[in-house]
């Protein structure tokens, strides 16, 4: 069982496909099983926090950040942004991640079909956890749609403050199709190419964070750099507003990552603890950071750390002991701080407001790390069964293969988008700033 | 009569108020202000990218005061609002044509 639940956040394909031909047979004699109710709730719970984390949470984080002629428009964009993806996930989004329909050969290590627009779903359908439970199949349908409304809005950190709303409505869903749902297959689908290898991401680590982070390195570099950027001052126009936005995305992540036990059970409790401990890591070490940089210890620094420290749990959040990923959180604040200080300036690219410098390194960090934290012998819950070694080589090649697929979808999505209408404003647009240009409105007036 | 203003730092407000109610000064005008001069202003470190910031908050008091006492303000306000360090501030000491309190009429000395 336990085996079964650490292959990843949601092997509801795998135990569903192992589940179905048994339900066949014993259809006559057992009746169908039904949601425990208590597992339900807090699957419901869970998903409704990580919409806490979109709306409000990720706008007032992302929007702080922002000058304030382009809060409205990095707040507006990440909403109509997850709207959109809610919609396609009910279209052919789930269908292509989770579908009923497992293929043969090749394709099914990518995508699945069937359940287009939800076909034959109804309130007693279920769907499988790790254990002999389930929960009510649109419950799961929805706690999945999150993931997928987030991941999309995550991307538009790196491309904040120049890229037209047209744009990105273009682009969303095009990204979600070739990028998303398939790299969600792959990682937690039971016939998933990373899922069958072996690798561990519990809450997302690859599939949202790495995801999230190189596709919007890609977009940063096929929208080229904002007017000015660097040599005119663009600071945060207010860290209150950020600092508030991540509480709000600390809360929700606990839906993210204890939800993604998909039942209020032991392992929802560890993934729980685990997020406290690794972000209180990742904060302070971050500040600690720096000071030893000749520095103060700074209030976007508190927030900045605890980002990396919720980005490198979340492949780990019941995949490590909590003094495993307070290591983590150590860590991803130490290589994203490093990240976002140094090589975004060696490289000189424009990512806004670290998409890719704290999603993609922090994410990169706790996958492989994932490996390590895993082993009983740092009190991770792993039956020791898979060595080290092994363990890793399987968590980098999940790695390697989400950056290259997220790289080259979002290479074909982003061209697409600029050969059809465009991705960037107008210098004129730039220059007046988003909201009043985009939407008519200022956010402070 | 003389005109003056100094600028100092904001946590020297208190002591220098009472400092200069103790010699007899009835009122002043107090502003934050930002500005710079050798002191040069502060740096503010956003995820390693430095912004210098030029201005730095200080508080401008302004003092109409009677030739008998303008000196005597001056010394008190340098006393006073001194820590020795960078960024202390400057007084400037201007002649004062006239002053005219508007409830009463009255002009000159009477009027401070």
């Amino acid at each position: 069982m336990i085996r079964k639940f650490t292959g990843g956040a949601v092997a509801f394909g795998a135990s569903l496909a192992a589940a179905t031909p048994v339900w066949a047979q014993e259809a006559v004699e057992a009746a169908k099983p039904v949601a425990n109710p208590g597992n339900n709730a807090w699957m419901m719970t869970a998903t409704v926090l990580v919409l806490l984390m979109i709306i409000p949470g990720l706008t007032l984080f992302y929007g702080g950040l922002t000058r304030s002629k382009n809060m409205l428009s990095t707040m507006t964009q990440i909403g109509a942004t997850a709207c959109l993806a809610m919609l396609v996930w009910v279209m052919w989004g789930f269908s292509l991640a989770f579908g009923a329909t497992s293929y043969e050969g090749m394709l099914g290590n990518f995508i699945s079909g069937g359940s287009y627009f939800l076909s034959g779903m109804t309130a007693e359908t279920t769907a499988a956890t790790f254990t002999d439970e389930v929960i009510s199949e649109y419950v799961f349908v929805s706690f999945q749609m999150t993931f997928a409304a987030i991941t999309a809005a995550l991307i538009l950190g790196a491309t904040a403050e120049r890229m037209k709303f047209s744009a990105v409505m273009m682009f969303v869903p095009i990204w979600l199709t070739i990028v998303y749902f398939p790299i969600a297959h792959m990682v937690w689908a039971g016939d998933g190419l990373l899922f069958k290898a072996g690798a561990l991401d519990f809450a997302g680590g690859t599939v949202v964070h790495i995801n999230a982070g190189v596709s919007g390195l890609v977009l940063a570099y096929l929208l080229g750099k904002r007017r000015g950027y660097p040599s005119e001052p663009m600071p945060p126009h207010s860290m209150t507003l950020t600092m508030v936005g991540t509480g709000l995305l600390w809360v929700g992540w606990f839906g993210f990552n204890a939800g993604s036990a998909l039942e209020a059970d032991g392992f929802a409790g560890l993934a729980m603890i685990n997020t406290f401990v690794a972000t209180a890591a990742g904060a302070l070490t971050w500040m600690v950071i720096e000071k030893l940089a000749g520095h103060k210890g700074s209030a976007l620094g508190f927030c900045s750390g605890v980002i990396a420290g919720l980005v490198a749990v979340t492949p780990a959040a019941g995949n490590s002991g909590p003094f495993g990923a307070i290591l983590l959180g150590i860590l991803s604040s130490i290589v994203c701080y490093f990240a976002v200080a140094k090589l975004k300036a060696k490289f000189g690219y424009d990512d806004s407001l670290d998409a890719f410098g704290i999603h993609g390194v922090g994410g990169i960090v706790g996958a492989i790390g994932t490996g390590i934290v895993y082993q009983p012998f740092l009190g991770g819950p792993g039956d020791g069964s898979t060595a080290l070694g092994a363990q890793l080589w399987v968590q980098t090649e999940g790695v390697l293969v989400t950056i290259a697929w997220a790289g080259i979808g979002t290479l074909i999505a982003g061209l697409i988008v600029k050969t059809i209408i465009g991705l960037r404003v107008s210098e004129e647009v730039e220059v007046d700033g988003l909201d009043i240009s985009e939407h008519g409105e200022r956010a402070y007036n | 009569m003389k005109f003056i203003i100094a600028i100092i730092k904001p946590f020297k407000l208190d002591e220098v108020r009472e400092a200069l109610g103790a010699i007899g000064v009835a009122g002043m005008t107090v502003s934050e202000v930002k500005g710079f001069g050798r002191q040069k202003g502060q740096t503010e470190i956003y995820r390693g990218a430095e912004y210098s910031t030029n201005m730095l908050p200080k508080v401008k008091l302004e003092i109409a005061a009677g030739d008998d006492i303008a000196e005597q303000v001056v010394e008190t306000i340098k006393n006073v609002a001194s820590t020795e360090a960078i960024g202390d501030g400057k007084i400037f000491v201007l002649d004062l044509a006239d002053a005219t309190r508007i409830r009463t009429g009255e002009t000159g000395d009477t009027a401070l």
